[in-house]
């Protein structure tokens, strides 16, 4: 055990820092709430600064752009991005997890194909996964390809898919075999966005806003080479793109949790309880030492794991309850942000009392949704009790 | 950065897990906690034999000098164990503290025989108002002599030397000297006894000041989280047994999403326990400016979760989880015992809200 960086991790922070400190933007913050359209093509540019100093995706092989960083300078890229007041990378979902998919299962001439547009966020990527009728029960999945010729033939619906408005490519996942069992049958392909038959529909969430799309599929021809993976073998592609979500993910949440603590500290200096600042207040003051030590544990949890995936290669126990982890607790934090402005949390961006332009009244309906996207509370202790404590399976 | 455990600790883990199975099988700690002390002399030659009385300590007053991770390693087994007696008392707290504090004289006359195996040791630190916070202490001596009552002192009777923290420095009163009771209280843990001690006119050897206090009672707490979070697996461990083995219904009640929720519950309660309690080790043993918050975060988060896995725990086991005979209960009294001492959640989060809220900012990058 030793939490100090190594000689060689040191170097990657420095470089990175530097690097960062003459090329990251400072004017973020005044793009951030402008049209959708006009901000994205900001992140796009961003990442393409990104990708000419190679640091679009450290953690991917050096063949393919990448750095081949380890899961420690994984950690310390996004620390640094935070430190730099960074802005998010555009293609999020590409150099995540489809991009490290396809790397990991594509054929030569995909990877050839799609991996650098993917790092130059020259084509964004979008996910095509859940269904209407296969959301925990993804497997049960009924968008159908049929084989005609040389091209594959999708009929069906997706939903609930981040940047679908925007994407030029969607990682499909579709039924081939409908007499196999319900994992066996599967295939994945990547789809051209502006296929004929593709039509993308804006799905309005609770929180007012379009952030994620229906995709309907119609007598939509993708030509067979467009396969990922083996045909038939589709509950592996997706499982490892899913692995991929839950990785890259951890490695920066806790940071972006930790700056929403530091700007609810300050507004707790500011907001009144009982005559007296709220963070005077003793309730006020253990619901914040609280939200911060379960923060930093979940850190230290991330931290673990990633040691752990160090040495032996594979996700270690803990990385499955960091996704259970994180989604109750920005709840918390969240609902602790409402409780400390009052009647002013509710209100909304466009009322001029709303508290920091409505980030919280928007963050306590958005928080809402962490525990049932990417694996519902409900099913990742279904994961933990029957992988993990080796209870037997209940369904 | 490395933050899984070296080759030489997973030894040490897992020989002291070894130890304390063959050693400490849940018959012996039953049939100690049933007597007066729950000390056993044999039991306590062997944990010397081991090292384990100076597992932290300097070579030259006859310790093995680890660090503290290994320490926290070791109380992790201890509390699996459910290790009865006053090792706690004697190692990471009264052992601490000296090694903190005194002159290398006294570090010979009073650590040494810790070392050796030869002394058993306790801190006497609450008093009538039971509150941690060491400047409301009311005892002060008077010259060389102490006067007045320590309250939950643990092993207290077992005890060679009692260090006893007074308002102008640690004294340490000898076991036979005079003018000193030792009354048990009736603790819930049978396991580590608690005692009212009271001093009247009682001789007493200065050893230091308590500016030093408070990291030898970091070193304290963060052992005290390792022995919780042993407490805790093994609470997991024989409730998912259970869940496995008990049939409702015609199924093993672990197949009911309500039982395995709880226990996943359970595990994430224990794994985010034991990553408090080894990075506030870590940190302890760096000497980080963060230490202290580490060891708040620690013990804040784990004393609840302490308890609550115990809840869970005994829900699972239904019935049988209420019964004297299963061993459920007895990890549940040790958890609320170390859920007060050196302050609950609520005393460690106030102390964690004085250093990033009245602090001005926190800092942005915190490895």
């Amino acid at each position: 055990m030793d939490l100090n960086l190594t000689a060689d991790e040191k170097l990657f922070r420095d470089e990175l820092r530097s690097w960062l400190a003459s090329n990251a933007p400072k004017d973020w913050p005044e793009w951030k709430n402008k049209p959708l359209e006009e901000s994205y093509s900001y992140l796009r540019k961003w990442q393409r600064k990104l990708y000419e100093g190679g640091w679009a995706a450290v953690s991917w092989p050096k063949e393919f752009g990448g750095r081949s960083a380890t899961l420690m300078e994984q950690s310390i890229f996004w620390e640094e991005m935070a430190r730099a007041e960074a802005p998010p990378m555009a293609n999020s979902l590409g150099l995540g997890l489809i991009g490290p998919t396809i790397i990991a299962y594509g054929t030569e001439a995909q990877k050839k194909r799609f991996v650098p547009k993917i790092l130059s966020a020259e084509e964004i990527w979008c996910q095509g996964f859940s269904e209407p009728n296969a959301g925990s029960d993804l497997a049960n999945l009924q968008t159908e390809a049929r084989l005609d010729g040389d091209h594959y033939i999708i009929n069906g619906q997706k939903v609930w898919t981040s940047y679908g408005w925007i994407g030029d490519w969607c990682e499909v996942v579709t039924r081939t075999d409908s007499a196999a069992a319900k994992h066996k049958g599967l295939t994945v392909l990547l789809v051209d966005m502006k296929t004929p038959g593709v039509e993308v529909r804006p799905l309005k969430q609770m929180t007012g806003e379009s952030e994620f799309n229906e995709i309907f599929f119609r007598d939509v021809r993708v030509p067979k080479e467009n396969v990922l993976g083996k045909v038939n073998d589709g509950w592996n592609v997706a499982i490892s793109t899913l692995m991929y979500e839950r990785g890259s993910y951890g490695a920066r949440l806790h940071l972006i949790f930790k700056s929403h603590m530091t700007r609810l500290i300050e507004l707790s200096k500011k907001f009144q309880r009982n005559g007296k600042p709220a963070s005077e207040d003793p309730i006020v003051r253990q619901k914040l030492a609280q939200a911060y030590a379960e923060i930093e544990i979940m850190r230290l949890n991330q931290m673990r794991a990633f040691s752990r995936m160090t040495t032996t290669g594979v996700p270690g126990p803990e990385g499955s309850i960091q996704k259970l982890f994180w989604s109750e607790l920005n709840q918390r934090i969240q609902q602790m942000a409402q409780e400390i402005f009052g009647p002013y949390g509710q209100l909304l961006g466009n009322d001029p009392y709303a508290v920091d332009n409505g980030t919280w009244s928007y963050g306590y309906l958005r928080t809402r949704g962490n525990t049932i996207e990417a694996g519902t509370s409900e099913v990742q202790r279904n994961i933990i009790g029957h992988f993990v404590l080796g209870l037997p399976r209940s369904y | 950065m490395e933050f899984g455990l070296s080759e030489s600790q997973e030894i040490l883990k897992d020989s002291a897990r070894k130890f304390f199975a063959g050693e400490c099988p849940m018959e012996e700690v039953r049939r100690l906690m049933e007597t007066d002390t729950a000390y056993d002399e044999k039991l306590w030659a062997k944990l010397t034999e081991q090292g384990y009385t100076g597992i932290i300590f300097p070579e030259e007053f006859g310790g093995v000098g680890l660090g503290k991770v290994e320490l926290i390693l070791l109380m992790e087994e201890a509390g699996r164990a459910l290790l009865p007696g006053p090792f706690f008392s004697t190692v990471p707290l009264a052992g601490a503290v000296i090694n903190a504090i005194a002159s290398p004289e006294h570090k010979k006359k009073y650590l040494e025989p810790i070392c050796e195996g030869k002394a058993r040791a306790t801190v006497a630190i609450l008093e009538a108002g039971a509150n941690w916070n060491l400047a409301d202490l009311k005892i002060s001596s008077a010259g060389s002599k102490i006067t007045g009552e320590k309250l939950f002192v643990t092993d207290a009777a077992v005890a060679n030397l009692i260090l006893v923290v007074a308002k102008d420095g640690v004294y340490v009163v000898d076991a036979k000297a005079s003018g000193m009771t030792i009354t048990p209280m009736a603790g819930m843990d049978m396991t580590r006894k608690i005692y009212a001690v009271k001093f009247k006119d009682t001789p007493a050897e200065k050893i230091g000041t308590t500016g030093n206090l408070s990291k030898a009672l970091d070193i304290a707490t963060a052992a005290l989280v390792g022995e919780m979070v042993g407490g805790m697996q093994h609470t997991l461990d024989i409730t998912v047994e259970y869940a496995k083995m008990r049939k409702q219904f015609g199924k093993p009640i672990g197949m009911f999403q309500a039982v395995q929720h709880h226990c996943a519950d359970m595990y994430l309660e224990t794994e985010s326990s034991r990553s408090a309690a080894y990075y506030a080790a870590w940190t302890l043993e760096e000497n980080t400016p963060e230490a202290s918050t580490a060891v708040s975060i620690a013990k804040a988060y784990a004393s609840d979760a302490a308890r609550t896995v115990g809840n869970r725990g005994i829900q699972v086991h239904g019935g049988m989880g209420f019964t004297w005979e299963n061993d459920v209960h007895l990890f549940y009294r040790r958890a609320k015992a170390s859920e007060t001492a050196f302050g609950d959640s609520i005393f460690h989060r106030e102390r964690i809200a004085r250093q990033v809220i009245d602090s001005e900012t926190i800092s942005a990058k915190s490895a």
